[in-house]
């Protein structure tokens, strides 16, 4: 399983890549994982402003329907149209290919209070238990 | 599967288990005068004496094949031939709903994947799921459907000359939900004014709902409904009659996102409160946010066809709160009705009684046009139903039909409508012959005359 030392991460198992006032977010590898096969992904409409914590897409596989938690608060700027014809991209590749959306940050504070790679790996082990 | 009560000892048992002595103890949170009521029944009686009164009792009902009828409104006098019955009474059949473990069932779940392709073929839309319950909560339905594919928009466009109940139902599903349901009136020719209709959609619009025949019968301008909720990036929701669609455009052909409605004139007998018949179909973009259940093809492990309940990510048992509707079922017995009469009737069968339909229904409009002191209401055209302007008070009319020549008449339509209380609107199906109409035209003339 794989945790990208570079990423911010979610207790809700999204990730951010975070460049400059933009971050570009996904579900992580523990959770497609989890889902097992995408089927569907519901992603918000460019121009939407999503709040930190609160449900913005959903990743549908075929044993469940799953809400995104936005990592963080701002406006969508980028969806991945891609994942459209090919859901399966956020299985494949999850922090590169199968990317959800970009969000312009409100407000760059946010971005600390996400947890690293090491505090990521360290709550999905926790939650195995 | 048989039903098995539960038995005295399993009773104790649970009542031992929870600490309680009896069952009314715990009811006893329910005030007393809620709890007691009494029914009203003769002292008991042999079988045999219950039969005859019964059968006595049951003699004195007026239906379809007893009177002439001559109302609509919603639910439809059609001939029904033997095979549906005698099919769809196989015991193999006989469940209301999607069975539990609903894979282990395949003929079922082959019955309902029949029935979807057929509804498919006849609105000519992508997708249909396998039942609701009836038109007014299939259109509800729509509606929830359409807010979910329009997230951030909160406001239904409806027309009047949709059903009144439909109207009211679509209130109760809206209520609580924040969503606005704003009602365009009809202008004079019975039809959707088409101006106001454009006006009351915007931005905010998640969806405008037609209805053709609308409740008047009138053959409505879906085409020009849907493009003006395209144009504010509304869907556009059609009501349509099933039966009708072997003469009118289906509605694929012109843009509809979701069709839905009652599905009671396909092989379903008149019943007072149902069980009747909601179907529901629509386009791709809309098949993620589509209530209920949706039966797929496939193929098993060693390639052999197989049929299966897909999509149910969607359903309020994998999706709880988030699901697209509360309902995680359909009306399979129903449904199977619907699907052995379209096989029965077949492509040709379903234009012929729509033709029929148009037929006998001009030649009743006609024919009670020409007597004095009635008039069609409206201009529109229409399919099995129209709207008759009267001499006297509809609702004396009606009476007098009644008492006089044992004739079920029309619709009062001062019920919904003030503004149409002289009215009385007439359905004539397949079911009738020119003999019937000419007797119920004649019978409607002596009345008339008696009051000129």
């Amino acid at each position: 399983m794989e945790f990208p030392d570079e990423l911010r991460y979610t207790k809700s198992h999204e990730w951010a890549r975070l460049n400059g006032d933009k971050a570009v977010c996904g579900i992580t590898d523990y959770a497609q994982h989890e889902l097992s096969d995408v089927v569907y992904v519901e992603l918000p409409d460019i121009g939407t402003e999503v709040t930190a914590g609160e449900p913005c897409a959903v990743v549908e596989s075929v044993k469940i329907a799953a809400d995104v938690y936005a990592p963080l608060s701002g406006k969508v700027t980028r969806i991945n149209a891609e994942l459209d014809g090919a859901p399966e991209m956020v299985n494949a590749t999850p922090y590169g290919a199968g990317w959800l959306f970009e969000v312009e940050m409100s407000t760059l504070a946010e971005a600390d209070a996400l947890m690293s790679a090491d505090e990521y790996k360290a709550h999905t082990e926790a939650e195995k238990h | 599967m048989d039903f098995v009560p539960h038995t005295e000892d399993d009773f104790r048992t649970m009542l031992d288990a929870i600490g309680a002595e009896l069952f009314e103890d715990l009811l006893a949170g329910i005030p007393d005068e809620l709890r007691r009521f009494e029914l009203r029944l003769p002292p008991g009686m042999p079988e045999q004496t219950l039969r005859t009164l019964c059968a006595e009792m049951a003699r004195r009902n007026a239906n379809v094949t007893t009177h002439q009828v001559f109302l609509g409104g919603g639910a439809y006098d059609h001939f029904i031939p033997s095979v549906v019955t005698a099919l769809a009474s196989r015991s193999e059949f006989v469940t209301a709903y999607t069975p539990y473990q609903a894979e282990a069932s395949q003929g079922n779940l082959q019955a309902m994947f029949e029935y979807q392709t057929a509804m498919c073929e006849l609105t000519g839309m992508a997708i249909s799921n396998s039942s609701l319950y009836d038109g007014a909560s299939a259109t509800a339905e729509a509606a929830i459907a359409a807010l979910n594919v329009a997230r951030a928009r909160s406001k239904i466009v409806v027309s009047k000359s949709v059903h009144p109940d439909y109207r009211t139902v679509l209130g109760s599903y809206m209520h609580g939900l924040d969503v606005e349901v704003v009602e365009v009136p009809t202008t004079d020719n019975g039809r959707t004014d088409l101006a106001a209709l454009e006006h009351a959609t915007d931005e905010q619009t998640a969806a405008v709902i037609m209805q053709s025949p609308s409740f008047f019968g009138c053959v409505e301008p879906m085409a020009d409904g849907a493009e003006i909720a395209h144009r504010s990036g509304a869907l556009f929701v059609a009501v349509v009659n099933p039966i009708s669609l072997g003469v009118l455009a289906p509605p694929g052909e012109y843009g509809a996102d979701v069709a839905v409605g009652e599905a009671q004139p396909l092989g379903i007998p008149l019943a007072y409160g149902g069980p009747y018949l909601g179907f529901f179909t629509c386009s791709d973009k809309v098949m993620r946010k589509m209530p209920g259940r949706l039966v797929g093809m496939t193929k098993d492990r060693t390639g052999r066809r197989g049929f299966v309940l897909t999509l149910q990510a969607r359903e309020q048992h994998i999706r709880r709160d988030k699901a697209t509707s509360n309902i995680c079922t359909n009306q399979a017995l129903m449904a199977l009705h619907a699907l052995i009469y379209l096989c029965a009737v077949g492509r040709d069968g379903i234009r012929e009684v729509g033709e029929l339909n148009v037929r006998t229904s001009h030649y009743a409009a006609e024919k009670i046009a020409a007597l004095p002191g009635f008039e069609l209401r409206f201009e529109a055209p229409f399919f099995n139903e129209f709207v008759v302007r009267c001499p006297t008070d509809p609702a004396e009319i009606n009476r007098d039909l009644w008492r006089e020549a044992g004739i079920i008449g029309g619709l009062e339509l001062g019920r919904w409508y003030p503004e149409l209380k002289d009215c009385l609107m007439f359905c004539v199906t397949e079911t009738k012959t020119k003999e019937n109409i000419d007797a119920f035209a004649s019978s409607l003339e002596s009345l008339a005359c008696r009051v000129a």
